[in-house]
């Protein structure tokens, strides 16, 4: 399953920080950060419940780029 | 600009101020460098605060804690050595101008861009009760009435039911000539409607209308990220921990050897500068934000000549291309078939001949027998034509007017023992005879479009090195047609999986990998061959889903310039990103170089971060002005 977030983030690479943050975060098949259009697409893994994953990535981002949003 | 930029700015303003005023207040000491914190932590608190939280989530190595350690380093100095706090304000100071700016561009370049590609419906008209209603284009349902008023954008694809006016088509397609449309013609969401009053009956949801679908295109088409992109993210990654780890080893390695190896005095302070000089140099910034933005922006710019570009990886291929594949028909050529000649044999004439040919071909659906009936004119009366026998391959013999006609190739006149006129023009000829006499034959041929000897030429000129057409068509077309247009090579007579493997083997003999291929074609048929190219290109893409969802590049008109247009468009945006990388890396080591051997200061070292950035950016911005390539 594939979903595209809003975010909001100050520079562009503390979106690609974000990026790698979700990637990292576990349901999570990919992720891609789009600075220019302050879009995050996320793909889960199958089976994962987008709702508590996208939790876990916005904490991990808010880990790495304390001053970034996702509007969930 | 935004609240949290206003509110930088300020910051900035009152810190800048403070920092002037304090340098004619004759306080030394403690209070001085108290009275110097104020506009520090004025235009730095947010900084220094997001260095805390880096160092506690364990991400130690960005731009913050860069800054943080510079100034303060460069604090620590004044304390202890000079008394001279204004360095690490103005570090601060420029740190954050530059910040500011670069939100600000994007920010604008982010607005600016939207309005490029302003073609977003708001609303449809509904008539209910005789009064226009407006709704959410969403809610509309297929099938339903939609009105349309001069002015106002067409919001759902559909026909005309009613009306008749002009539209314009300029921001989908770039094109600014009006289209006309009329009752039973086919409309698409995105036009604006100039003149007259248009009821349209829907024949697709809002999100399947083509509106829609190039909205979604364009919005998601930089998250398709390039190689130079990935090599940006990448070379970040690794360039700031080396940077930091070099900074320490400036401050700790030269003095420890001359202390104790070469017995001099070891000038601790001095490469603790050198070393901070160092960090302040290092930011990546420039490079991380210029280069998406070059791309964004060339993206946008090109949407906006109506050339939709999938992703920036694809901007970067298009922009290497070398070899053009084109497909004949639909691409350099209108696909329409026309009458071009009619030669009538002894005892016949013109007008006579056609509608014979007409007639007797009236029952076909075959675009051959349709170009017969358009260059006849009228009405056929198909209560004359009798028994009519298709022979496939070769033509049909049909009863008119009680004689029997036949009309096809050669083989159907040989097939009936019928002498005739050989001809060797290119294009589709049609032999006639009446109850086994010759009645003289009809040349069917297709229109090169206006234009494409243009395209070919400016194709030449933008560096493609070979231009390569393939058809299905006979050869003597396809040598005419390439002959006309200036291409050198061409393979002709071939059915549409022979030109995947044409193309694969055109792909093999590329001497060197980063020479492209890219495949032009109408979107008809040509689907593996798109996707086998390294870049697929489809023209005329206006109301076709499926040129939309196989190419990488779709052409939103027909016309040939654009893909000329497309590659110079690309050209100049991979230009402006291999200037942004390479004018700041290269100022960025430069500097390093200059620090490291202690004659940058600290003033240097921010030029190149900011300045290097500012100029970075402006130079991507750059790459949204395509519209007279």
């Amino acid at each position: 399953m594939k979903k595209t977030y809003k975010i909001d983030v100050d520079c562009a690479n503390c979106a690609n920080k974000m990026e790698d943050a979700a990637r990292k975060t576990p349901g999570v098949k990919d992720a891609t950060v789009n600075f220019m259009t302050l879009k995050m697409a996320v793909e889960f893994d199958e089976g994962q419940d987008p709702k508590a994953v996208m939790a876990e990535v916005l904490k991990n981002c808010k880990k790495v780029e304390s001053d970034c949003e996702i509007f969930l | 600009m935004n609240k949290k930029q206003k509110k930088m700015l300020w910051r900035i303003i009152v810190s800048a101020v403070l920092m002037v005023a304090l340098h004619f207040v004759p306080v030394t000491g403690l209070v001085r460098f108290a009275l110097y914190m104020v506009p520090y932590f004025i235009v730095g608190y947010d900084i220094l605060w997001k260095a805390v939280l880096g160092i506690w989530n364990r991400q130690v190595f960005d731009e913050n804690f860069l800054m943080a350690v510079a100034t303060v380093g460069a604090i620590v100095i004044g304390l202890t050595d000079s008394g001279d706090y204004t360095e690490a304000i103005a570090v601060m100071l420029f740190y954050q101008i530059g910040e500011l700016f670069q939100s600000y561009a994007v920010g604008r370049s982010r607005k600016n861009i939207s309005e490029l590609m302003d073609i977003r419906p708001d609303y449809a008209n509904i008539e209910v009760d005789g009064q226009l209603e407006q709704v959410d284009p969403d809610e509309v349902e297929v099938g339903s009435i939609i009105i349309v008023q001069p002015g106002e954008k067409v919001p759902i694809d559909g026909i005309v039911v009613e009306g008749r006016s002009t539209l314009n088509t300029a921001a989908l397609t770039g094109e600014s000539v009006p289209r006309e449309v009329a009752e039973g013609g086919e409309i698409i969401s995105g036009c604006i409607n100039l003149t007259g009053l248009l009821k349209i009956r829907t024949t697709k949801e809002f999100g399947e209308s083509t509106v829609s679908k190039i909205l979604d295109l364009v919005e998601n088409a930089s998250s398709r990220k390039s190689k130079s992109e990935a090599f940006i993210s990448k070379f970040a990654k690794v360039y700031t921990p080396a940077v930091c780890y070099s900074a320490v080893a400036l401050a700790l390695l030269p003095p420890l050897t001359r202390q104790f190896l070469m017995g001099l005095t070891p000038d601790w302070a001095d490469w603790f500068y050198r070393a901070l000089t160092f960090l302040v140099i290092s930011c990546p910034c420039a490079l991380v934000i210029s280069i998406p933005l070059s791309f964004f922006a060339g993206i946008g710019g090109a949407s906006n000549q109506g050339v939709l570009v999938k992703g920036s990886n694809y901007l970067e291929t298009l922009a290497q291309t070398r070899t053009l594949v084109f497909d004949k028909t639909g691409t350099l050529t209108e696909g329409v078939f026309e009458v071009t000649r009619i030669t009538p044999a002894e005892g016949f004439e013109e007008g006579r001949l056609l509608e014979l040919a007409a007639l007797a071909e009236s029952a076909s659906s075959h675009p051959i027998s349709k170009s017969l009936q358009k260059a006849y004119g009228q009405e056929l009366d198909r209560s004359r034509v009798g028994q009519v026998e298709e022979r496939s391959g070769a033509g049909v013999v049909a009863e008119v007017d009680g004689k029997s006609v036949a009309a096809g190739n050669d083989k159907l006149m040989n097939q009936l023992g019928v002498a005739f006129q050989e001809s060797d023009e290119p294009g589709t000829v049609v032999h006639i005879s009446v109850d086994g006499v010759y009645a003289g034959q009809i040349l069917i041929a297709d229109r090169i479009k206006p234009g494409a000897a243009e395209a070919i030429a400016q194709l030449r000129s933008a560096g493609v090195r070979r231009m390569v057409m393939l058809t299905g068509d006979h050869r003597s077309v396809a040598e005419k047609v390439a002959k006309e247009l200036g291409i050198d090579e061409y393979y002709s007579e071939l059915l549409p999986a022979d030109k995947v493997t044409k193309v694969e083997e055109l792909l093999a003999e590329r001497s060197n990998d980063r020479d492209k291929l890219a495949f032009v074609g109408d979107g008809i048929n040509d689907a593996p061959v798109l996707s086998r190219a390294d870049i697929g290109i489809a023209m005329g893409a206006m109301g076709s889903d499926a040129a939309i969802e196989a190419a990488d590049v779709v052409l939103m008109d027909d016309d040939p310039r654009k893909i000329a247009k497309a590659i110079k468009i690309s050209r100049k945006c991979l230009r402006i990103v291999y200037q942004n990388t390479w004018f700041a890396i290269g100022v960025k080591l430069g500097c390093l170089l200059l620090g490291a051997l202690g004659i940058a200061n600290m003033w240097l070292a921010i030029f190149a971060d900011v300045g290097v950035m500012v100029l970075a950016v402006l130079n991507a911005i750059r790459a949204l002005f395509v519209k007279n390539l």
